[in-house]
């Protein structure tokens, strides 16, 4: 509050004539008491109800039953049930980071400039200084006890690292979501990360996967703060056969969340995928509005078995604390590397799970409801890997 | 932001700066945390590799033993070079004779490209200008009405029909021409720069408007991966310069520096929040002022001039100045206050900003806003004149009218009153000498820039005597921002508030 005061006291003075005052204060009063978090919208805004049936759900909450709404993408050929794309597929297309590494692998002794080119396309795939680091010592230490001796000896070896990193945490099989919960409670997967990185298409299409393998899924349009998002979310589950409970623009996500769970309780779905609208990890009334809705979603019926942090792929070394920061709020329990598909090659993740040990579950790697493979160490580093089909 | 990246120039510089003498080695060990603090920013390897050599190369170790203050010659020079990178001017939008303006952003997927061409409508409304917005995004679900709906809340016109991106676009325009909007933004669909077929498509959209300005969105929070699609989208559309989202976050943006250095195309926006307002035009050298934690005055003071009543607000500020301001004038201040954008964001701008005060601005909730309204409200006439009225007994009412306790009001009162205090002091001429308060008044830099742009003004109100008080240049050991460790060792006293000014 005091900072607040003081800030309108600048800002006056400031308009009147350009006088600054600054003043140094440390944080720890001011979040001190601050309930409620909301975000102010600049003008009021459309209701977002796509279907208002009356059905025994509270007045600012629609469902939209299975396929009511006309996508604005024909899905019909993304439906079909085309072979399942892979992770090679995925980076056929695109440039390998180790692409650069091609004269290394042919070198028979070890020069200064191979290290180079090693700590080179490391960093250029987004691993980072401290993870490329550790890895080249470990390296440098095994070139110096004799262990490898030549070029491709050496690549070999930062394959089986990176691999052997990427094998610490346990990861279950498939990309297997949890769907453990005590008698009478219906599992919440909820889907959590900053602006733009996919969750809602992350959504669609894990509801698609789900109901492949014939769940009874739910989907709750928890986004109630982007324009339209609900109508997003909607659309895939229109593309995916799957219901969705719509709050109106504005409306309490935890709420929403918490009816859908209900209403999943109620009519046995199998699973909830819960939608969040995008955050900043550094906002912290958005991480505790964050907080709220995982405690919500956990009340009866519901129980939160997975909270997925969707990463963009083309993120750099903020997604590693995009990662801290979220475990931290609401204990993140999978990664989603999401846009795979581009030239970004996402070797945070590799410092993510070095250091926070939050598997990797899902590579997005398409806009497709079929384009999510679950995540495999060994296909990963080999993409990583890959030499650059078209360099 | 670039708050990370700054923390950790700032460390390196005030390690250099307290050195009297400087060597190869020490230079070396300097250059090389540079690299890797520009490498964990984010910044494209080779972009990182020339930043530290050509910084070497401004500093050489002969310079640095002349002058009697190495380490910040070393600071300066990283302050000269990122402003070089950055690049210098801000872009100057300029319309097209024969109207509309055609505006195209193009971009990867969740870069923020609606958003953002509803924060563009927005500003250029704001410029006096009547946009049109064309939502040819016909790829991801509910994008058309998503813009749509920002459109709504911008107040501007929007436009989407037909069903192929090109036609969409180029109906747009000539609705724009219709409809006499003289600036026309086209959204289109995300993409990513190998997919070769939608990159065919963007670039046909591009020829069927002929766009005046083509803008790439990056996110920055983009890795090592922003200088490659930049180039691809470069090499397609011809860039006219990027439009650099979510800068709140606290991603070190590093994108920024690489996209400018490698393909020399300005960024000509910046956005800094989910507000629609939060979007302005980048100006490279009060970011390499952020980054080096030196605070963006300029930038505050044209969001407010853009935004808040001056002649009102200079009555307010005379009066505050006088010691006679009242919750009245508080009250009017903070609906101005509010409609600058969000607090957290102002806070950003503000010289002399320690890490953890950004991280407390990044924290205010506009809600605080409301519940110091709410309390100012719950207020009667004659109290809100004269706040020395409010007894224990009105405290008490005031609190149950508002709906928060007695101890809120009462600190917002004491608080009201000590900036009261402070404001006049400062009015009288006398820096208020006030523990925590580490910067005291903004660079001499910024003094001089304004006084050059507004004279008469500042100094009819800092008086004869008041820039007496002013700190040296921003290059001192004790400039705001740089210097700065003294203030915050004491600031925690009575936890953390205001102590009124010494002698009073």
């Amino acid at each position: 509050m005091v900072t607040i005061l003081i800030i309108i006291g600048i800002v006056v003075v400031l308009a009147g004539a350009g006088v600054v005052v600054t003043k140094r204060r440390s944080s720890p009063a001011l979040g001190a008491g601050t309930p409620a978090p909301q975000r102010i919208e600049p003008a009021a805004v459309a209701p977002v109800v796509l279907d208002t049936t009356t059905d025994a759900v509270p007045a600012d909450v629609a469902v939209v039953e299975g396929a009511p709404v006309a996508p604005v993408v024909t899905p019909a050929d993304e439906l079909s049930e085309s072979t399942p794309p892979s992770v090679g597929a995925a980076s056929a297309k695109s440039r390998g980071i180790f692409a650069g590494l091609r004269a290394a692998r042919r070198l028979k002794a070890i020069e200064p400039s191979t290290w180079d080119e090693l700590e080179s396309s490391l960093l250029r795939g987004d691993v980072g200084v401290t993870t490329t680091t550790r890895l080249l010592e470990t390296l440098r230490a095994e070139v110096a006890a004799g262990t490898v001796t030549d070029g491709s000896g050496l690549l070999e070896r930062l394959r089986s690292l990176l691999i052997a990193t990427l094998s610490q945490v346990e990861r279950p099989e498939h990309g297997e979501l949890s769907l453990e919960v005590a008698a009478g409670r219906v599992p919440v997967w909820l889907l959590v990360g900053v602006n733009g990185v996919g969750k809602t298409t992350t959504i669609g299409k894990l509801a698609y996967r789900a109901g492949g393998e014939g769940k009874k899924v739910l989907l709750a349009a928890g986004d109630t703060f982007r324009a339209a998002a609900g109508e997003q979310l909607a659309t895939w589950g229109a593309r995916s056969e799957v219901d969705v409970v719509l709050g109106a623009a504005g409306a309490d996500p935890s709420a929403v969340i918490f009816d859908a769970v209900q209403r999943a309780g109620a009519r046995g779905f199998d699973v909830v995928i819960a939608d969040t609208a995008g955050r900043l990890h550094n906002k912290v009334n958005l991480v505790e509005e964050l907080k709220k809705i995982r405690r919500v979603a956990d009340r009866e019926p519901g129980q939160v078995t997975e909270v997925l942090l969707v990463i963009d792929a083309t993120t750099g070394q903020n997604a590693l604390q995009q990662a801290r920061q979220f475990t931290e709020a609401v204990s993140v329990t999978g990664i989603v590397l999401s846009k795979f598909d581009g030239s970004a090659r996402g070797g945070v993740v590799v410092a993510i799970e070095a250091e926070l040990k939050i598997p990797v579950r899902f590579l997005g790697v398409g806009e497709h409801a079929s384009d999510l493979i679950a995540f495999e160490p060994i296909a990963f580093v080999d993409a990583l890997l890959a030499d650059d089909p078209v360099a | 932001m670039f708050d990370a990246l700054s923390d950790r120039l700032e460390r390196i510089g005030g390690r250099l700066r307290s050195r009297g003498r400087i060597t190869p080695a020490d230079l070396a060990e300097a250059l090389s945390e540079i690299r890797t603090a520009l490498l964990e920013a984010d910044v494209e390897l080779s972009v990182a590799r020339a930043f530290c050599d050509n910084v070497a190369a401004r500093c050489s170790v002969e310079a640095l033993s002349k002058s009697l203050t190495p380490g910040q010659q070393v600071v300066k020079a990283v302050h000269e070079e990122l402003i070089a990178v950055l690049g210098g001017e801000t872009l100057k939008i300029s319309y097209a004779s024969r109207p509309p303006t055609v505006i195209l952003l193009a971009g990867l997927q969740g870069a923020g490209k609606t958003t953002t061409a509803a924060k563009l409508a927005q500003w250029f409304k704001a410029q006096g200008r009547n946009p049109l917005l064309v939502a040819a995004d016909l790829q991801r679900p509910a994008a058309i009405e998503q813009l749509r709906i920002l459109a709504e809340q911008a107040g501007v016109a929007f436009s989407s029909s037909g069903t192929d991106p090109v036609d969409v676009a180029r109906h747009g325009v000539e609705e724009g021409f219709r409809l006499g909007r003289d600036v026309v933004i086209l959204d289109t669909a995300g993409r990513l720069s190998i997919d070769q077929a939608l990159m065919a498509e963007v670039a046909a959209i591009s020829a069927a408007t002929s766009p005046h300005y083509t803008f790439l969105v990056i996110d920055a929070m983009t890795g090592q991966d922003a200088v490659h699609t930049a180039k691809a989208f470069d090499e397609t559309l011809a860039l006219d310069g990027v439009v650099l989202t979510k800068l709140d976050g606290d991603a070190r943006g590093g994108a920024a520096l690489s996209v400018k250095y490698v393909l020399g195309k300005p960024i000509a926006f910046a956005s800094t929040g989910e507000k629609l307002g939060d979007l302005d035009l980048f100006h490279p050298d009060r970011m390499a002022d952020r980054i080096l934690g030196m605070g963006d005055v300029l930038s505050l003071i044209e969001q407010a001039e853009r935004t808040i009543d001056t002649e009102q607000a200079a009555q307010s500020a005379a009066r505050m100045l006088e010691g006679t301001f009242t919750f009245d004038d508080f009250l009017d201040q903070m609906n101005q206050v509010k409609k600058m954008g969000s607090i957290g964001g102002l806070m950003k701008l503000m010289p002399g900003m320690s890490k953890q005060m950004r991280d407390a601005a990044s924290q205010i909730d506009d809600g605080e806003i409301a519940r110091i309204e709410g309390m100012v409200h719950s207020m009667t006439k004659a109290e809100r004149q004269n706040p020395d009225l409010i007894d224990r007994s009105r405290q008490a009412r005031i609190a149950r009218g508002s709906g928060r306790s007695v101890a809120d009001v009462a600190q917002l009162i004491k608080q009201f009153k000590q900036m009261s205090k402070m404001m006049k002091s400062l009015g009288a001429g006398k820096m208020p000498s006030i523990p925590g308060l580490g910067g005291g008044l903004s660079g001499a830099r910024q003094m001089a820039q304004l006084a050059k742009s507004d004279p008469a003004q500042l100094q009819q109100l800092l008086g004869q005597s008041g820039g007496g008080g002013l700190p040296s240049a921003p290059w001192a050991p004790k400039a705001p921002g740089v210097g700065g460790g003294a203030g915050s060792k004491n600031k925690k006293k009575k936890g953390g508030r205001v102590t009124p000014p010494k002698g009073r």
